[in-house]
């Protein structure tokens, strides 16, 4: 029939957008690795393909995304992870039912807010304590980050804790458990698929996020571990190559899709990671 | 005795107060988790709050009339979201239109006419991959296959292809969704009539499944007005003083403008910054609310 074949070709194009990235990715970073050694562009420790003397090591890119997502990752596991268990196991249904919409709305505000929140509101604060730091900082961009994806951390380990049987907890409970026991010795471990994924995932989220490393974070590459410094991560380095005056078809410009490509497989296994997790302990209860 | 453990015998008095001790201990530190947990949530509620009152601070002084009527300038002062704003509603728009009629067809064929085999297992697996890919990979590919492979260009079809693109998975998986819930008692009523699986699909579950299919084509909108990385890549124009008049013309979009604003050094940048946060932070309120208004009138019908 006609109308099916038409179905199956919109379903299609979701194939083809996969094979596009892919291709795209591949096809132009070929051209970069044919001049740059992979070897090279992944241990390299400098980071300076627009000057001069050029370097093309991506681990200052790397390391500042890494350094960026780990600061939003403490913030996010233990504040997300510490909400999760408020709604799911102490919160009356009525502050729930105010919470969660409150939760949606800050995760569906536009990553430009959080970068303008980070800049003009958060490192100021920053400046105030560290005295030596300057405006653009891993800190800042880390920590409101954090803010962004801890409601991905809360809704996705709160539905796991949900799931988890009613019986369970009545067990404990006739055990003499407090509630606090008894989510963390029996919720927690039972839900621990759940909140183990929502994690992965929220943190392949921060690494990809753009907007608020390229507004907070500066745009230095520095191999660095003190969250003080301007950094530069991989998304911002994008960035700023696509709004510079770099042509189309140079080394300088191809850059981009080698760390586009670098990228793209960092958060792709971190998915894949997640949702096997997910697979592997879901069928745990049924 | 029935009940060798319970520690009310005289016997058992020592023991029971080390209990009655530990058990204290346990109530505390109950309550002091309890705290904790709360303190948490009230944080991330706070933090939200901050964040708006901060903007709102910041923005609502420069907020006139003129703000939303003006091109942008190099002073603060004239500057204007007009371009950004008819920018944004071209590509939204286009994206709509474009990503409804792919995104449903697609949740049709898996729910409807896919055979369960691993060819539609991997079309599935795949749509929940574009779903975590970073905005910005969508912002390459736009920029190597729609403005330089097509030769499009910078222009507003360009970026509203790649936002469809980006925002495909999630109407997919919304109407998916939309479909499952419709049951299969009323499909089978169809069947027993003698209707067809295409007739059953267009005259039964298709209308009862559109209110679940809009709320979730309006939240995937909201996620593509507040998209910036990959509008950068195909648009790369801050500073632009016309309105697009048809999808070939050059463009710019109001996360691009907020972003091009936030990136001025001078402080009067920061206002009008803030001003096109409000404007942008009401757009998407109004979008969701009408997602909710949908769904809660819809959740009403079903109830009767």
């Amino acid at each position: 029939m006609v109308a099916v074949w038409t179905l199956r070709i919109a379903a299609l194009v979701s194939i083809a957008t996969t094979i596009a990235i892919i291709v795209t990715l591949l096809r132009e970073s070929a051209g970069f690795f044919a001049e740059v050694s992979v070897w090279d562009f992944l241990t390299g420790k400098t980071w300076t393909p627009m000057f001069r003397d050029k370097s093309f090591g991506v681990l200052p890119l790397v390391m500042g995304t890494i350094l960026v997502a780990a600061i939003a990752g403490i913030v996010a596991l233990s504040v997300g992870l510490a909400s999760a268990i408020y709604l799911s196991e102490y919160a009356p249904d009525r502050a729930r039912r105010i919470i969660k919409p409150v939760l949606e709305v800050l995760a569906g505000i536009p990553t430009v807010v959080y970068g303008f929140f980070a800049l003009t509101f958060v490192s100021p604060i920053l400046q105030d304590i560290f005295p030596d730091m300057i405006v653009f900082s891993a800190l800042s961009a880390g920590l409101v980050m954090g803010i962004m994806i801890m409601p991905m951390v809360s809704t996705l380990s709160e539905d796991a804790m949900v799931a988890v049987p009613r019986s369970l907890r009545d067990a404990a409970y006739a055990l003499g458990a407090t509630r606090f026991e008894v989510a963390t010795k029996v919720v927690v471990p039972a839900a621990l698929g759940g909140i183990i994924a929502s994690f992965v995932l929220a943190l392949s989220r921060a690494i990809g996020e753009t907007m608020i490393v390229t507004v907070a974070a500066g745009a230095t590459p520095n191999l660095t571990f003190n969250p003080l410094e301007a950094i530069q991560a991989m998304t911002a380095y994008i960035v700023q190559v696509s709004l510079g005056e770099t042509p189309q078809g140079t080394i300088e410009f191809k850059t981009i899709f080698a760390v586009g490509l670098l990228l793209f497989m960092i958060t792709l296994a971190m998915n894949a990671f997640g949702r096997w997790v997910v697979y592997k302990f879901s069928e745990k209860y049924e | 005795m029935a009940f060798p453990g319970r520690g009310s015998s005289p016997q058992g008095t020592g023991r029971s107060r080390a209990a009655n001790r530990h058990l204290g201990r346990r109530k505390v530190r109950d309550a002091i988790f309890y705290g904790l947990f709360l303190g948490s949530i009230v944080l991330g509620i706070g933090a939200l709050a901050v964040l708006l009152i901060d903007i709102l601070t910041d923005g609502l002084p420069w907020l006139t009339f003129d703000f939303i009527t003006t091109y942008p300038s190099r002073h603060a002062d004239e500057s204007g979201i007009k371009a950004a704003l008819y920018g944004s509603l071209w590509v939204v728009g286009l994206t709509g239109i474009i990503s409804v009629p792919l995104g449903v067809a697609t949740a049709i064929y898996l729910e409807e006419f896919a055979a369960k085999n691993w060819r539609t297992t991997v079309i599935q697996v795949n749509i929940s991959n574009l779903a975590g890919v970073p905005s910005i990979i969508y912002g390459i590919l736009g920029l190597a296959v729609f403005v330089q492979l097509l030769g499009l260009g910078r222009v507003v079809i360009a970026g509203a292809l790649t936002m469809t693109l980006l925002v495909l998975p999630i109407v997919i998986v919304a109407t998916q969704e939309a479909i499952k819930a419709v049951p299969d008692s009323y499909r089978n009523a169809g069947f027993a009539i003698g209707a067809t699986r295409w007739q059953v699909v267009k005259t039964i579950v298709l209308p009862l499944a559109i209110p679940g299919i809009m709320s979730g084509l309006i939240l995937a909108l909201s996620r593509a007005i507040g998209e910036s990385a990959p509008m950068i890549m195909i648009s790369a124009l801050v500073f632009l003083t016309f309105i697009p008049q048809t999808p070939g013309d050059r463009f710019t979009v109001m996360p691009i403008q907020i972003f091009n604003w936030v990136a001025q050094p001078q402080e009067d940048f920061r206002g009008i910054a803030a001003a096109g946060i409000i404007v942008l932070l009401v757009m998407l309120l109004t979008m969701n609310a009408g997602a909710i208004y949908i769904r809660n009138k819809y959740q009403r019908r079903r109830g009767e």
